[in-house]
């Protein structure tokens, strides 16, 4: 995983609410076996409009998404996280998350970042208003400042050490071996097994 | 201070607790499809790692798979599915392969088997995977990254949610099922009404539900926002569980048995929300909109923006009935479909296709009408009944096990502009198919809408 300690860059705002990821990456996308490439179907539904934001050339390399509430809901498809990843964004700003999503997010490096719903749309108009507007998005402090604007945020002491550190969770989870066979070693015996 | 059901099955899967860090959480039970599990299994040869128990694992085919007989003709389709076969060939995983007799959607052969118990730790790569909470079981849908720790460890760190009732209060009305009780929940709280919180379904309502109504219920936790949905065991549970090929047996079965009955939440627990619903004023239930939360009572009308007071909810429902195709006022009953579809994870159980032939023998559907049962052992089990022989007089396809229109990824979709009611869990834009339209629907709201081409509930015929 690519750490994240802090980020700074131009945003997209989508003012949409429920996002979910069907809509950020449709099922047809998901045959893959790779992990590549995801990014064409970025929101390949609604791309097709030419009115959709992300094909507004005024945004072209903005790396920090601000959406409506409840973004990412639905299917577990960590794809929806590749998709944005590598269409460029690294952050995304919303003021509620599927659980789903936003744990996915983590594990691959991609920060969500959650605000108040009228920070979010704040930073939507001073995005709207002129596309070149500077977010930074600050980890170690735990804060995102555009202007004269300055809103902190929370996340746990525990997954913010792991971004700034760009830790693999299963590697830190293979320290305690010793004491995961010795849950194994105390199951009830009529649990069922696969074979 | 008692514990909640859902705190009592997780403290009793915590490997390891130490401050400032999420518990180590054992998982007893890790299901596999094609879809999000290549990526994971590249990861741990990458890495040089091994799957930690493979018996504790098991994998089908169910996403992508077409639900006719014949190869998967499409090349991309293919190669994820031959994928899969060989990982799990190389990791020694059991896999129930296309045209296996235990070949089905994946939550609906983790309880078939009885793989799915009270008590445990069930995780999958799928959201659905709430549905095993049914049987008193913490279970949830994870990402890929935490399928290859799964893979790796069989543990996930994860921040014990937080605890939510839904009380459901009397009794449901003759005609009232199990998805309309939970479409009418999902609209009462909203898909992000469960966010961050292990729901538990209480009261009398649910305790009279059957299994499979149960695990239609915990089902669409998800379309709540929840991280998991369960209901704790009670006698329908254990005489559904016994004598299946994986449940307990003989002393280990009356030991179970007595650890199961001490899954329940005290009565002294206290949840961090409760939500009360009325179990007697519900009818039957249908979606308007692109979101499982945009629901109303099939005799009401196609709601209008202005009546949401909330401006997210208004822009959301406008864009929503753009979508859609729809004019606000207009009687849901008028809504004409193009398709009929039976099925998915939400409603392929063999209760369920009980209740569509109910409705169809003796009659004729007027709409393409696909009933895909959930799993190969319900198909046998359907066709012993003689129930395929009901759907094929009316003049419904009968299919293959597999997911099949829930989700746009096989041949069964929607073209643009066509509109279906579907017993499936979503009605996202484009879900079923790009520019298709979903109204979600009970089995037997289905059965009846194919009769008649447009959304009617079984009374109405």
């Amino acid at each position: 995983m690519d750490a994240f300690t802090t980020h700074t860059g131009r945003a997209v705002p989508l003012r949409r609410s429920n996002v979910d990821t069907d809509q950020i990456i449709p099922a047809v996308w998901l045959k893959q076996v790779s992990r590549t490439g995801f990014e064409k179907g970025l929101f390949a539904a609604w791309r097709e409009d030419p009115s959709f934001v992300l094909n507004d050339p005024a945004y072209e390399g903005a790396s920090i998404l601000v959406s409506g509430p409840d973004f990412g809901t639905g299917s577990s498809r960590e794809h929806a996280v590749w998709a944005l990843q590598q269409y460029g964004f690294r952050v995304v700003i919303a003021s509620r998350f599927g659980d789903i999503f936003r744990n996915n997010s983590t594990k691959m490096g991609l920060l969500p970042v959650v605000l108040p719903e009228d920070v979010v749309k704040r930073l939507q108009d001073a995005a709207e208003a002129d596309p070149k507007t500077e977010i930074t998005v600050d980890l170690v402090e735990r804060q995102v400042r555009s202007g004269d604007l300055v809103a902190s945020f929370e996340i746990d002491d525990y997954t913010r050490w792991r971004l700034l550190e760009g830790l693999d969770d299963i590697g830190l989870t293979l320290r305690h071996a010793d004491a995961i066979e010795e849950y194994e070693n105390g199951r009830q015996p009529w649990l069922p097994t696969t074979v | 201070m008692g514990r909640t059901l859902a705190e009592k099955v997780w403290e009793q899967h915590v490997v390891r607790r130490a401050e400032g860090e999420p518990d180590l959480l054992y998982i007893d039970l890790h299901l596999i499809h094609e879809v999000t599990s290549p990526q994971a299994f590249d990861g741990l040869r990458m890495a040089g790692r091994t799957v930690r128990r493979p018996e504790l694992t098991i994998a089908t085919e169910d996403h992508n798979v077409p639900t006719v007989l014949g190869p998967i003709s499409d090349p991309v389709s293919r190669t994820q599915v031959e994928t899969l076969r060989k990982n799990a060939a190389e990791f020694g995983i059991r896999l129930h392969p296309m045209g296996d007799a235990g070949q089905g959607v994946v939550h609906i052969i983790g309880p078939q088997f009885g793989l799915t118990q009270p008590g445990m730790t069930i995780v999958c790569g799928d959201s659905h995977t709430s549905t095993h909470g049914a049987f008193g079981a913490i279970a949830f849908g994870i990402g890929t990254s935490e399928v290859e720790h799964v893979l790796a460890t069989q543990t996930l760190p994860a921040y014990r949610p937080k605890t939510m009732a839904i009380e459901v209060k009397g009794e449901l009305p003759v005609g009232v099922t199990a998805k309309d009780l939970i479409l009418a929940i999902i609209a009462k709280i909203g898909t992000g009404g469960g966010q961050g919180h292990i729901v538990e379904y209480r009261g009398e309502a649910v305790r009279k539900l059957s299994m499979e109504g149960r695990m239609t219920v915990c089902n669409m936790s998800i379309e709540a926002g929840a991280r998991a949905g369960l209901i704790a065991p009670d006698e329908t549970t254990f005489e559904y569980l016994r004598g299946r090929p994986h449940a307990p047996s003989g002393e280990d079965w009356d030991r179970a048995v007595d650890y199961w009955k001490t899954l329940r939440t005290d009565d002294d627990a206290v949840f961090d929300k409760v939500v009360e619903i009325d179990a007697a004023t519900l009818t039957p239930f249908v979606t308007w909109g692109t979101n499982p939360g945009q629901g109303a009572p099939l005799g009401s009308a196609v709601p209008s923006p202005e009546q949401f007071a909330d401006p997210v909810e208004r822009s959301a429902a406008e864009r929503a009935l753009e979508y859609m195709g729809l004019t606000a006022g207009t009687p849901l009953r008028d809504i004409q479909v193009d398709t009929v579809f039976v099925g998915s994870c939400t409603n392929g159980r063999i209760e369920d296709l009980r209740a569509a032939a109910e409705i169809l023998r003796g009659r004729k559907v007027v709409t393409r009408t696909l009933i895909v049962p959930g799993s190969m052992g319900v198909k046998k089990a359907a066709e012993e009944e003689g129930l395929h022989e009901v759907f094929k007089a009316a003049g419904a396809e009968w299919r293959e096990a597999g997911c099949s229109m829930c989700l746009g990824m096989n041949p069964d979709t929607l073209k643009p502009g066509e509109r279906s009611a579907s017993t499936s869990n979503r009605n996202f834009e484009g879900r079923q198919g790009k520019g298709g339209r979903t109204h979600l629907v009970s089995p037997q709201v289905a059965a009846a809408t194919a009769v008649t081409g447009r959304l009617t509930a079984p009374a109405d015929l």
